[in-house]
Formats: C-alpha cells, sequence, structure tokens
C-alpha cells in the first residue's frame, strides 16, 4: 500500500469514481483548473476534460441546487464547499431539497448526490473558516453523512459516498489534508457507509471519536496506563449501533470526543442511545469531551486549547476511570460572558 | 387511465391542436374553483395555491416542452401539473391525502410530482427550483441529448438569490434551459412594485447576457410560440432564456387570503382578457369550435372533475406505514 495525504486520497478517489463512471461529474470553486485550494482535485480537469470538471462562480446556492438537478436526473454529481460555512447559504438546496426529492417523489427520483467540504479548526481560519458544523446535518432524515479521519478511509468512504443513491456529505478535516497514512487503493479500499471502525482495541474504556478527534484519540489511547477501544465511526447518519452496542457491553464506560461545542454535538445522541439501551452495562456516567460553546477562537495557542487535544482526552478519560463519576470540562467553572 | 401512461396520453392529445389547448385551460380554471370552494368547505385539510387566471402559461408552456424535458414550478403547481399531463384524479386525491395521488397522499397541494413528464417534486420554498433546473439542463448537456429543462417561477422569486445564481450559473454554461417567470403581479401578499424596482423582470436578462423577452401571458398561443422558441435556442446550444410571463392571479395567495389588497378595478380589467373567455371567442370566430361544441367540452371537463372528486374522496387515505417509505433510497 502507498502513503499518500489524505488531500491526494481524495483525489485518488474522485479519479477512480470518474474513470468508473461516466455520470460522475465535478464541480466548485477553483477545483479544475486551480485544482482546489487544498488540491484535492488535482489534475482531474486534464484527464476527465471541462465538461466534467468545472469551476464555479462564488455561488454555493447556485451550484449546489443544479447539482441537486444534475444529480436527480442521472448525472452523479460531486461538489466541492470550500469551507462548510458556506453551505449556509445553500441549506435549502440540501435539507429542503435534495433530502426530500425520494419522498415526494414517491420513490421516483434518487438523487445522486455528494456534498464534500472542508471543516474544523487547527489551522488557523477563525471562527467562520474553523467549525465542523456536523451536529447542523446530522438531524436532517434522507441525508447521510461521513466523516474522514485520515487518508485511508477518506478513500473508502468517498467513493461509498459517490455510489450510494442518497444526497451524502463527505466532511473532510483540513487539519488532516497533509497527513499521510497508507491508502488501499481500487475496490478492496471501499469503506462502506454506516460502519464503524474499531481502530484500537482495549477493555477499560470505548472512546468513540470521528474526524480529527480520531487521531486525537488515539495518541492518547495509545499514551495512556489504562485500555482504550478506540471508535472512529465513520459515518454519523446512519451511525453503526451495534459496533457500539457490542463495545461499550464490554467495556462498560463510553467516552465521545467531538470537535464541536457541547450543546447540540453528536456525542449527545450517541451517549442518549447508549445510556437508554446498555444501562445495566455501564459501571460509569457516559463522558462527552467537546469544545466550549464559543467560538474557535484565532491564536495559535487558544485554537490548541479550544480543541479536545491528546492530553486533555487522556486526562479526562484518566479522571472517569480514577472516580467513576464524570470529570467537568476544563471551562465548567468560566462563565460564558456576555 | 391511471399512472404514467395516463398523463402522457394526455399530454399527447394537449398536442393535437388548438381545441385541447382550450379544453386544458378550462380544465384547470375548472378544477382550481373546486379544489379553492373544498378548501373553504372544509373538505381539505392545510392551505392550496390556486391558479386561476394563469391558465394561458401552464398549457403554453406543455404544449411547447417535450414530456422528456424536466420542469420544475412552485408551489401554485396545480395548473402546470395538469397541463403537463398528470389526471385531475391523480393531482386532486395527493391534494386531499389519498393514498392514489402522485406522492401517495405524503405531499399535499404543494408537493407534485410525475417524473414520466419530466415533473421533478414541485418546490414549496420560493425560488428553489430554479438553480435545480439548470442542474437538470446540465445533465442535458453533459449526456449530450437534445433535453431541456424549465423552471416556472413566480415573479416574487425574482428577488431571491437562487434566481440570479442559477441564471448564472446557466448562462456561463450556456445550459439548454428556459426560465419562465409567471408574474402574476402579487408575491404572495404584496404588488410587484412594492418588492421589484424594475417595470419588467424581463429586462434582468441583460445581466447575464441572455435574451430576455416580455410575453403576454394571456394569451395561450403568445406563451406557447416564446417557449417553443426559447427551447428551439436551448437544444442548439445557443444557452438559456428568461421568459416573463405578464399574468394575474385571480385568487389570494392561498387558502386563507382574500386578496383585499387588490385595488378597485384592478380585477376587472384583468378579467376583460381573460385567457379562457378570450380563446373560447377566438376558436369559435375562426370556425374551429361551436358555441354547442365548446358547452360538450365544458360539460365533459366538469364530469371528469366530479368524478375524480367522488373518487378521490372514497380512496384510502395514505398510512402510518407509508409515511416511514422512501426516506432513503435503498
Amino acid at each position: 500500500m502507498r502513503k499518500m495525504r489524505m488531500n491526494q486520497a481524495i483525489a485518488a478517489a474522485l479519479a477512480d469514481e470518474m474513470r468508473d463512471n461516466p455520470d460522475v461529474v465535478m464541480f466548485g470553486e477553483d477545483i479544475a483548473v486551480a485544482e482546489g485550494p487544498f488540491k484535492t482535485s488535482a489534475g482531474l480537469l486534464n484527464e476527465f476534460g471541462p465538461s466534467r470538471v468545472r469551476d464555479t462562480p462564488i455561488s454555493e446556492m447556485g451550484f449546489l441546487g443544479a447539482a441537486v438537478g444534475a444529480a436527480s436526473t442521472g448525472l452523479r454529481p460531486v461538489i466541492e464547499i470550500m469551507f462548510i460555512e458556506f453551505i449556509g447559504v445553500a441549506l435549502d438546496q440540501l435539507v429542503t431539497e435534495a433530502a426530500k426529492f425520494h419522498y415526494l417523489s414517491r420513490g421516483t427520483v434518487t438523487v445522486l448526490l455528494t456534498v464534500r467540504g472542508s471543516i474544523g479548526a487547527g489551522l488557523g481560519f477563525g471562527c467562520q473558516h474553523s467549525q465542523t458544523l456536523e451536529s447542523w446535518m446530522y438531524s436532517t432524515p434522507g441525508v447521510k453523512l461521513a466523516v474522514a479521519s485520515g487518508a485511508h478511509n477518506a478513500y473508502g468512504l468517498l467513493r461509498s459516498a459517490i455510489r450510494d443513491d442518497n444526497p451524502v456529505v463527505f466532511l473532510e478535516p483540513r487539519a488532516l489534508y497533509a497527513k499521510r497514512e497508507p491508502v488501499q487503493r481500487g475496490e478492496e479500499g471501499i469503506v462502506p457507509l454506516g460502519e464503524a471502525a474499531t481502530v484500537r482495541e482495549g477493555s477499560d474504556v470505548t472512546v468513540v471519536a470521528l474526524g480529527a478527534m480520531v487521531p486525537a484519540a488515539l495518541q492518547a489511547a495509545e499514551a495512556a496506563p489504562w485500555s482504550a477501544e478506540v471508535i472512529d465511526l465513520q459515518t454519523l447518519v446512519p451511525y453503526d449501533k451495534e459496533a457500539l452496542a457490542e463495545s461499550v457491553s464490554k467495556t462498560g464506560r463510553l467516552v465521545t470526543v467531538e470537535e464541536n461545542p457541547l450543546t447540540g454535538g453528536w456525542g449527545g445522541e450517541i451517549t442518549a442511545f447508549v445510556t437508554g439501551d446498555l444501562f445495566s452495562d455501564l459501571k460509569a456516567p457516559p463522558v462527552r469531551i467537546t469544545c466550549p460553546d464559543i467560538h474557535v477562537p484565532y491564536g495559535k495557542e487558544l485554537e490548541q486549547r479550544y480543541m479536545p487535544g491528546p492530553d486533555y482526552i487522556s486526562g479526562q478519560i484518566g479522571a472517569l476511570l480514577d472516580t467513576g463519576t464524570r470529570p467537568p470540562h476544563w471551562w465548567e467553572s468560566r462563565e460564558v460572558m456576555a | 387511465m391511471s399512472g404514467a401512461n395516463a398523463s402522457l396520453e394526455r399530454r399527447l392529445h394537449l398536442k393535437s391542436g388548438r381545441v385541447a389547448r382550450y379544453e386544458a385551460m378550462f380544465e384547470i380554471r375548472s378544477f382550481e374553483d373546486r379544489v379553492q370552494a373544498m378548501f373553504f368547505e372544509g373538505l381539505v385539510h392545510g392551505t392550496t395555491h390556486t391558479c386561476q387566471g394563469q391558465e394561458a402559461v401552464s398549457v403554453g408552456i406543455a404544449a411547447a416542452a417535450r414530456p422528456t424535458d424536466t420542469v420544475t414550478c412552485t408551489y401554485r403547481g396545480h395548473g402546470h401539473a395538469l397541463a403537463l399531463g398528470m389526471p385531475p384524479l391523480t393531482v386532486l386525491a395527493e391534494i386531499m391525502g389519498r393514498r392514489i395521488g402522485s406522492v401517495g397522499g405524503l405531499g399535499g397541494s404543494m408537493h407534485l410530482c410525475d417524473t414520466s413528464v419530466g415533473l421533478l417534486p414541485t418546490f414549496a420554498i420560493v425560488g428553489a427550483g430554479i438553480p435545480v433546473a439548470a442542474g437538470a439542463a446540465l445533465t442535458a448537456q453533459v449526456k449530450g441529448t437534445d433535453g431541456a429543462a424549465i423552471a416556472i417561477f413566480g415573479d416574487g422569486a425574482a428577488n431571491i438569490g437562487a434566481f440570479h445564481e442559477g441564471l448564472n450559473l446557466a448562462a456561463i454554461w450556456k445550459l439548454p434551459a428556459v426560465f419562465i417567470c409567471e408574474n402574476n403581479q402579487y408575491g404572495e401578499y404584496s404588488a410587484i412594485h412594492i418588492t421589484t424596482p424594475v417595470e419588467n423582470i424581463a429586462d434582468r436578462a441583460a445581466s447575464y447576457g441572455i435574451p430576455g423577452e416580455v410575453v403576454d401571458g394571456q394569451d395561450v398561443e403568445t406563451v406557447e410560440a416564446a417557449v417553443a422558441g426559447a427551447l428551439a435556442r436551448a437544444r442548439a446550444g445557443e444557452g438559456p432564456t428568461l421568459l416573463e410571463m405578464k399574468t394575474y392571479r385571480y385568487a389570494g395567495h392561498s387558502r386563507a387570503d382574500t386578496a383585499p389588497y387588490r385595488p378597485e378595478g384592478e380585477f376587472d380589467r384583468w378579467y376583460e382578457r381573460d385567457p379562457i373567455n378570450t380563446y373560447r371567442r377566438r376558436l369559435i370566430e375562426d370556425g374551429e369550435l361551436t358555441e354547442e361544441e365548446a358547452e360538450q367540452i365544458e360539460a365533459r371537463v366538469a364530469a371528469r372533475i366530479a368524478a375524480a372528486e367522488t373518487e378521490a374522496s372514497a380512496a384510502d387515505r395514505a398510512t402510518v406505514e407509508d409515511m416511514f417509505t422512501n426516506i432513503h433510497a435503498r
């Protein structure tokens, strides 16, 4: 297996799907001639030409809407939202149109759409270009949602997203674009939607993470004296209840690690599922490790403080195992100031 | 007749001649009058948006387009759905929440769909169908078919961002799309001059370097010719066109609106050019229709709509099981 950066793995997944299926087209801002600001479409214009690989105006509502129309009439468009925040001006097309077309057509229209977007903090882009917005989309029936945690599953999940007959949102943590890891290309490298990956086995605690929090949780687990089972959800909608139940019934403890504010974050949903269905298996209260309910700060030190890092994750899990109670969030004694 | 074949047959019949166009317009008027009454009588739950006065636009578009062209249209969509071919029973049953409705009774008045005649689910969000039509036109362009896409939207939609973004994208990519603004003089409860600084929405085409044309939306044959011209241009690879159909909405915005804001005399002025009455007179003058034949057609339409109401009223409502279907494609 060749090592690739995550952005290269994404470009490879796009190229492989485009080779396999002439209906796959791609468009977005600066993705054709410039090959994407994060070089996630390197070489595609050259190989597939300007009919299938197109630059758009800075016009998310227009091109996401056009993608919905194309996806409903037989093409398989993959569009790029450069920073996920830009989907705010186009959300209608995803949540109110694409998500509901299959239902509102009695199943006669399938929306063969993939929406890619870069997410997350860590690169000093400020609070309007650093959110993950996972929780904006996970309560919309009709839309699937997957998040990459590295080059390997970026390749495999993206290929599944493109092949899926539903609108799929595929999120790419920007902080991981340059990270290299071995990537299995071809059919064997495809990662199905809806399946979590147990990226580390362990017995004391189940740590559930998504996106950039997966490598952070792994790093925490590898250095710790306790034994953590780390589960990369990979797909948030629909999420893999079976894998979670199997792990929690073994470890008896649940920790979620989320790169989003506490309130409304997906860890709340996972926690509700586990406490509701596996209450008697739990030896301790579930713990959520999240960002505070504030905006992503700018300076490097503040940004690192804002995001759950390996040391903080490790400290919180250690405290849970020591005390059997939920450790406070690092910011819990502070009040959010008016 | 039921299902997709019925829609196609009705569409082909529409293309058979001028009398068929008259019948189609009369059917829409009768249908909408009855639907409005049913809501007032409390026979249907929810809200509805009827299109009396705008029948020539619906029928002219459907007569010019091919069933293989994709159409997006608004929640004021009963007339377009009927003109494109959907049988009154399928539309009325959907409005009444019945399983034999076009979306199985799960959509309602604002959500009609029939892909056998190119109609994507109708849009209840103002302007949302405009970029979607551009995308359907992109499919035709990339696949190299001679298909086209038509977006039908109201004057209110000309002020939402989707209008600008959809037209701009279609223009730069020279997509085979026709954008049809049904200017019925009111965006919901507000007169167009309150919300829109230009006299003609068609003038906005200049911003995108595409042709824009003001069309008499009260004359079915003028509408048909304008749409046919724009579609020919689209199919020839020359790009999109913006057509503005000047027309008038007889009813209020929705069930709850009696349109008290309408100035005195405005309705009467428009009604003098009622698209159905004028076309009926013209066909009789041209010797294509006798008074007696017209009355026969009108009686036939009335019977068809009454039968649709009887059948829809007796049909099963959508079930709890139904509402769990088609959330995801398999």
